[in-house]
């Protein structure tokens, strides 16, 4: 017996399918402004691991001498960036969606298990919920990460204005580098989870997208309460 | 950890109970289309919003959506930030140089020759006024030495410091801006050959750290960095910093701008 369940609201999954242009367009705009200077490097004194970036890179992604186009794309999808942003917190905050994302005492713990059980090193099961340990603090952090593009990126487009930011980051050279750092995240976010979606399958892709996953009614449904734990609040449902 | 610990955040929602599984399936197959429909449709309309973007006429060098947005956010910082908020002071100790761009100082330059044009505001009704000086003339104003950080619009800064007037002091002494009780909007700087010229709002100019400088880390201007007079102004990118100062001029039409012409922000400000 199979049935519908409901997982993801259609507002969520607006603002997700929304920011990822949205957030692919400010990195690209953002690397046609770094190559300006691309001074970052991973390595120690005279030797360099990795440099930011690599002239074949620069040549495969057309980004040489755009450094205008670069700012004026970065400096209009910053709105759009701030203001889906905003919205989705927003929302999650209103809705009590906040409860499905916030990590709580025992998702580092869970995190570590399923961590451990995806690279294939533990058996058994993580907790059938709506998100477990690891992604409750995988897409928490990511929501903090684009608090902090955001605050990183006033503290470098207007360091007078915002001279106390810029301060409070280190000054404008550390406030440019923790920029940059943060977009490298995005990257790791954004391979991490691309692998994940593919190996959940297409009934998880499709929650993002219709809204519902279906279930096996013999199993219990994600978020069921587990047998002897306390209740929790229902949420309230939305017409997804 | 205690097995019976609720993991779950609350139960979603789902479908009534009991549906045949054909109606599961059927229902899934109609809301897949109609939300795959409805993405697909979305991603479309923003490909050709791409499109449309970046096929529209250049106004300065970008299609001008941008230069809309550029404009606008410009405006909404004059609106909103205050002019008067100082950018950030450092010790001399951590000046240091380094050299950029050379547009505007190619041809061969005798300091000594060196006369600044000023060409005051004239209204509709004022009469064209056109002044001369000297770097004495400069050099007889207040003395500012400060060191402040010069951010390039490609990404690097340094600190350097800095010796001049103030503009706002030269323009006290010399009322060039203003005329019949108007002041001026905007100020133009243009080096002698003309090749290379910013635009300013007059009261970025006149912005206490905005100077006519003369001296950089504690030497007189070199040919590279400007001699004999160049522009400092820290809330503005190193592009604004014009150097080898030929002709001022105070206007009410917003003042042709080099890399603004080349695409880049008029406002560049910080």
């Amino acid at each position: 017996m199979k049935r519908l369940v409901e997982k993801h609201p259609l507002a969520i999954r607006w603002f997700h399918w929304l920011n990822f242009p949205i957030l692919a367009l400010m990195i690209w705009s953002g690397l046609l402004i770094y190559w300006a200077n691309d001074v970052y490097r991973i390595g120690w004194g005279p030797t360099t691991l990795f440099k930011f970036f690599p002239e074949s890179f620069y040549k495969a992604f057309n980004v040489p001498q755009r450094l205008a186009q670069g700012m004026n794309w970065h400096f209009a999808l910053m709105w759009l960036f701030v203001i889906n942003g905003l919205l989705y917190v927003g929302y999650t905050l209103v809705s009590g969606e906040w409860r499905h994302l916030l990590p709580d005492r025992n998702s580092f713990k869970e995190a570590i298990l399923v961590t451990l059980h995806d690279l294939g090193l533990r058996k058994g099961e993580p907790p059938v919920v709506k998100y477990n340990g690891a992604q409750k603090i995988a897409y928490t952090a990511v929501v903090l990460m684009g608090a902090g593009s955001l605050l990183t990126g006033l503290a470098i487009y207007k360091p007078v204005q915002f001279a106390w930011l810029t301060g409070l980051l280190g000054g404008y050279e550390w406030a440019r580098a923790e920029h940059f750092i943060l977009t490298i995240g995005y990257v790791l976010f954004f391979v991490v989870h691309i692998a994940q979606v593919v190996r959940a399958g297409w009934n998880n892709f499709r929650s993002m997208v219709a809204g519902f996953q279906i279930v096996d009614a013999q199993h219990p449904a994600p978020g069921e309460p587990v047998a002897g734990a306390p209740g929790r609040p229902s949420s309230p449902t939305l017409p997804a | 950890m205690d097995n019976t610990t609720d993991y779950s955040a609350p139960p979603l929602p789902e479908s009534p109970a009991g549906l045949p599984e054909a109606d599961v399936a059927r229902q899934a197959a109609s809301r897949s289309r109609r939300a795959f429909i409805i993405g697909g449709v979305a991603a479309l309309a923003g490909v050709g919003g791409w499109r449309w973007l970046l096929t529209r006429p250049a106004d300065e060098g970008t299609p001008w959506p941008f230069r809309r947005v550029l404009d606008a956010n410009g405006r909404l910082s004059q609106a909103y930030f205050r002019e008067t908020r100082l950018a950030p002071t450092f010790p001399k100790s951590m000046a240091t140089f380094r050299q950029n761009g050379n547009i505007g100082l190619k041809d061969s330059f005798v300091t000594a020759d060196w006369r600044m044009r000023v060409q005051a505001y004239a209204p509709a009704g004022a009469p064209a006024r056109v002044q001369e000086f000297t770097i004495d003339d400069i050099k007889a104003l207040p003395r500012v030495d400060m060191t402040t950080e010069l951010k390039c619009i490609e990404g690097w800064s340094i600190k350097v410091n800095w010796v001049g007037a103030r503009f706002s002091d030269f323009l006290e002494k010399y009322p060039l801006a203003t005329a019949n009780g108007k002041e001026a909007r905007y100020v133009s700087l243009v080096t002698p050959d003309e090749k290379y010229y910013v635009g300013l709002d007059l009261s970025n100019a006149v912005h206490p750290q905005t100077l006519l400088c003369y001296e950089m880390n504690g030497q007189p201007l070199t040919g590279p960095h400007g001699a004999p007079l160049r522009l400092v102004t820290p809330l503005k990118y190193g592009i604004k910093h014009l150097k080898r100062i030929g002709t001022i001029a105070f206007v009410d039409e917003r003042p042709a701008d080099f890399w603004a012409e080349q695409g880049y922000d008029w406002d560049s400000g910080h």
